[in-house]
């Protein structure tokens, strides 16, 4: 069958283009000039009892197939990577998938949180405006929209902090757990927990939900102004009707696929607001170990988040043909 | 109605009759006044173009205006109470022993129990001592035989010459004086006079002076002159708390006493003067929005940081653009296997995770401690090369639909260049396109930059940014306390991110033919 075909052809295609973002990664780590690891080899020799410095540089730079040429290095890298085997992070001095299993989880379902709530509110909030164009309405939301794409994360951490934590003392200012979590029954630890990333979830939702919202509004006009729809009023079915059978079905195409292929974003962790907040997720480690110069974690989570953005692309690329079976073609 | 029928007749509104097929009887507007029309009728759109300029305005032209520089550094005095010299009032018995001779500790305990007893004399270890009172609080130890062993006192003999040590035998014979108010004495075979208030001279120069009170620096260089001392004491005795002293350099200062009585001394504090950087001042006329953690003006930073924020999302979009013009441009031209080679280069760009790797990049250079000038300059190139593909892939397909128009083929039988036919007929086609797309781009840019300064890798001080101004939240006292440091900042980013996205929009529109209104 042609879907088959086209998925297999998309999936070879990822592949290729995995190996060649990982290889200018790779590349660009490489160029990063020696002295970075001189320096990260210096700090580590200094650790009270640790290696010397020339082992440090030895471990290093063999770890690192550094003592080869970038393509020779890069091809280790890659068979290291898929033989499962990421290497220790220099920064949390454990094996790279240990750290990974330690906090993806957590991101996991901060995206799951903000997720669902972004999708509970900008999809009827995009349909209401598209539904009464030029109104009111439809200016206050898309102004509330852009707003949302506008807004600095950090300015916007910081305010929630300012009003939540700070005048009102709902909430902590950092961190996943309160003082006296370990005191807690398992229940109030939960409760703790929620308590929590209540803030950050705020802040990924309201950032997150304008572009969703736009799109809705884009697509929801674009199927408004379509024949069929004419034909439908035309008919004499209700506004009601018209908009949430036939219209919303349509809209759901792009929705679908756009938000099926941001659900392998859900692993991607937030880099910016979890640093904020200091919730200890996948994005919190990353940016420790990136700013610290921590290349295998590094190197992981780039891979990683590359293979997202691919397996991304291919599911809203295959949603895309299978809801739509123009496509296919192409 | 007969005021309008004069006004027409007036000569500017005068209505010229034409024919009614007169091409002049039509208003024609260009297509660039058709879409600048539809523009401004878009109220939110306009409300966008005014934030705009004032940011420009602000940035720009404020940072001409202000009276203070980007890195100005404000100073404010402070009084610091630094513990200056402590002052006992002596009730014990001190001891000197004279040349030669020595009044151990032991002896010394048994000198105070004979004189608290009212005896002359007394025995210790089968030794016979005398104890002559040769004044007010001022005893003479000796021997039965009457050698002299040592002095007992209660005022103190200073030196007013700094670094001067005293003879016992100058000792002996200031006390006699002193204690008897005799007025003059000799020792050492000088001749010195002593007034009522303990002052010793040798005629012409003061060289010590008798006291209760023992004055005593705090810090080890500092010597305390007689002057001073003697007004100490006398604020002492009249109970004052405060007194100002100027000393022999001209430099005066306050001082103040407190008495503890803990540990029965007086504490003299020094109230001095310092300079210090103007940290967090709050807003005043001077310094309208305070002053950062640096002293400096943040009215000033602010100016100086959206021309950088500014001035950097404009090289950054112009990079991108030039780059997704050329590229897309090449793609959408030639089709066949150079778009495909360009859209697979796209791809590969659109999957790199740019902010991680933009994070890497600055961490090292950090490390590397790249001059924050050279740093700016990077950090554009990086962004902007990070940023073409988005472009190229919007003109691409833009390009793939022009091709196959007619206006396309007559420009092929013209026999006009390629490169012509691209960039003078094509592209021009796209500009609507790309205007929209830079106009949202820079507010995405800004964005960016401020995100990497807030985390302390893109501009760094002593440039300004709105984003690394804001940096300074990271301190949670500053967060609390200081609103004016960060607030500002945030919301001129806001302001401006959100009106590049409004203009960017309200152009997407009116550029729009099918707009209907």
């Amino acid at each position: 069958m042609l879907v088959h075909k086209y998925i297999i052809k998309r999936i070879l295609l990822s592949i290729v283009i995995f190996f060649f973002v990982m290889l200018i990664i790779y590349a660009l780590m490489r160029c990063l000039p020696t002295s970075y690891i001189e320096n990260v080899a210096r700090a580590k020799s200094q650790q009270p009892g640790s290696k010397s410095y020339e082992e440090w540089m030895a471990q290093l730079t063999a770890m690192y197939n550094m003592d080869k040429g970038i393509l020779a290095g890069f091809f280790y890298w890659l068979g290291d990577f898929f033989r499962g085997n990421f290497g220790d992070s220099w920064y949390y001095t454990v094996p790279v998938i240990e750290e990974f299993h330690d906090t993806i989880w957590l991101s996991f379902v901060m995206g799951l949180i903000t997720m669902f709530f972004e999708i509970i509110i900008a999809i009827p909030l995009g349909i209401i405006a598209a539904t009464k164009q030029y109104s009111r309405t439809d200016y206050t939301i898309s102004v509330v929209a852009l707003a949302g794409i506008s807004l600095p994360t950090f300015f916007f951490a910081s305010l929630l902090k300012l009003l939540f934590s700070v005048k009102l003392g709902w909430f902590d200012l950092f961190g996943l757990v309160g003082r006296n979590y370990n005191q807690l029954s398992a229940w109030g630890q939960f409760l703790d927990k929620a308590n929590h990333l209540f803030l950050p979830c705020l802040t990924l939702v309201v950032i997150s939900i304008g572009s969703l919202m736009r799109y809705t509004r884009t697509n929801m006009l674009e199927v408004l102004n379509a024949d069929y729809i004419r034909t439908a009023r035309a008919k004499g079915l209700s506004e009601r009707k018209v908009i949430y059978h036939h219209a919303f079905r349509n809209t759901l195409i792009p929705l679908v696929t756009i938000v099926g292929g941001s659900l392998p974003g859900l692993f991607s962790g937030a880099l910016i607001t979890e640093t904020l907040f200091s919730i200890p997720g996948i994005g919190y480690a990353s940016y420790h170990a990136m700013v610290s110069g921590d290349i295998p974690f590094s190197m992981f989570y780039l891979a990683f988040l590359a293979i997202l953005t691919l397996l991304g692309n291919l599911i809203s690329d295959i949603l895309y043909a299978v809801v739509d079976p123009r496509v296919r073609i192409a | 109605m007969s005021e309008n029928e004069t006004k027409n007749t007036s000569p500017e509104n005068e209505e010229v009759q034409y024919s009614l097929n007169d091409d002049r009887r039509v208003k024609v507007l260009s297509p660039g006044a058709m879409v600048a029309k539809r523009f401004f009728r878009n109220r939110i759109a306009v409300v966008g173009l005014s934030i705009l300029a004032f940011m420009f305005l602000f940035s720009f032209l404020g940072g001409i205006i202000t009276p203070y520089t980007e890195d100005e550094q404000f100073y404010r005095s402070e009084y610091l109470n630094k513990e200056y010299a402590g002052v006992v009032q002596n009730v014990d018995f001190r001891f000197v022993s004279a040349e030669g001779q020595d009044l151990g500790s032991v002896l010394q305990a048994q000198v105070v129990l004979a004189t608290q007893r009212g005896n002359d004399s007394f025995t210790y270890r089968d030794v016979d001592y005398q104890v002559i009172e040769e004044g007010t609080d001022f005893y003479r130890v000796t021997l039965a035989d009457g050698t002299t062993l040592g002095i007992a006192y209660k005022d103190i003999v200073n030196s007013s010459v700094e670094g001067a040590k005293i003879s016992y035998d100058f000792y002996y014979n200031a006390l006699l004086a002193y204690t008897n108010e005799s007025g003059s004495f000799s020792a050492d075979g000088k001749e010195f006079t002593i007034d009522e208030n303990g002052v010793v001279s040798d005629g012409s120069n003061e060289v010590a002076f008798i006291s209760r009170y023992v004055v005593q620096p705090i810090m080890s260089d500092v010597f305390l002159s007689r002057d001073f001392q003697e007004m100490l004491i006398v604020c002492l005795e009249d109970g004052q708390d405060t007194f100002t002293y100027t000393d022999e350099n001209g430099e005066t200062a306050e001082y103040s006493i407190s008495y503890r009585p803990d540990v029965k001394n007086w504490s003299v504090r020094q109230q001095t003067e310092t300079r210090i950087y103007d940290t967090y001042a709050a807003p005043s006329a001077k310094h309208w929005l305070g002053t950062d953690r640096n002293g400096m003006d943040m009215m000033t930073r602010l100016m100086y940081g959206g021309r950088v924020s500014l001035i950097i999302g404009f090289i950054v979009e112009i990079i991108s653009t030039v780059l997704g013009i050329i590229m897309g441009g090449l793609a959408g031209y030639f089709g066949h296997w150079v778009d495909n080679l360009i859209m697979r280069i796209v791809d590969i760009f659109y999957c790199i995770p740019s902010m991680p790797i933009i994070i890497i990049l600055g961490a090292a250079m950090d490390a590397m401690s790249v001059d924050p000038q050279i740093r700016m300059l990077y950090l554009m190139l990086i962004l902007g090369f990070l940023g073409w593909p988005g472009m190229a892939r919007l003109i691409r397909g833009q390009i793939l639909s022009l091709r196959e128009q007619e206006f396309m083929t007559a420009t092929e039988a013209c026999g006009i260049s390629v490169s012509r036919r691209i960039f003078k007929h094509l592209v021009p086609n796209v500009i609507p396109q790309i205007i929209v797309s830079v106009s949202m781009g820079i507010g995405g840019t800004i964005l960016t930059e401020a995100t990497l300064s807030f985390l302390g890798l893109g501009v760094k001080f002593p440039f300004a940014s709105w984003g690394n101004i804001i940096n300074d939240v990271n301190n949670t006292f500053v967060l609390t306390t200081y609103w004016f440091i960060w607030i500002p900042a945030g919301l001129l980013l806001l302001l401006t991110v959100l009106a590049f996205n409004l203009v960017g929009d309200g152009l997407r529109d009116a550029f729009d033919p099918k707009m209907k209104r």
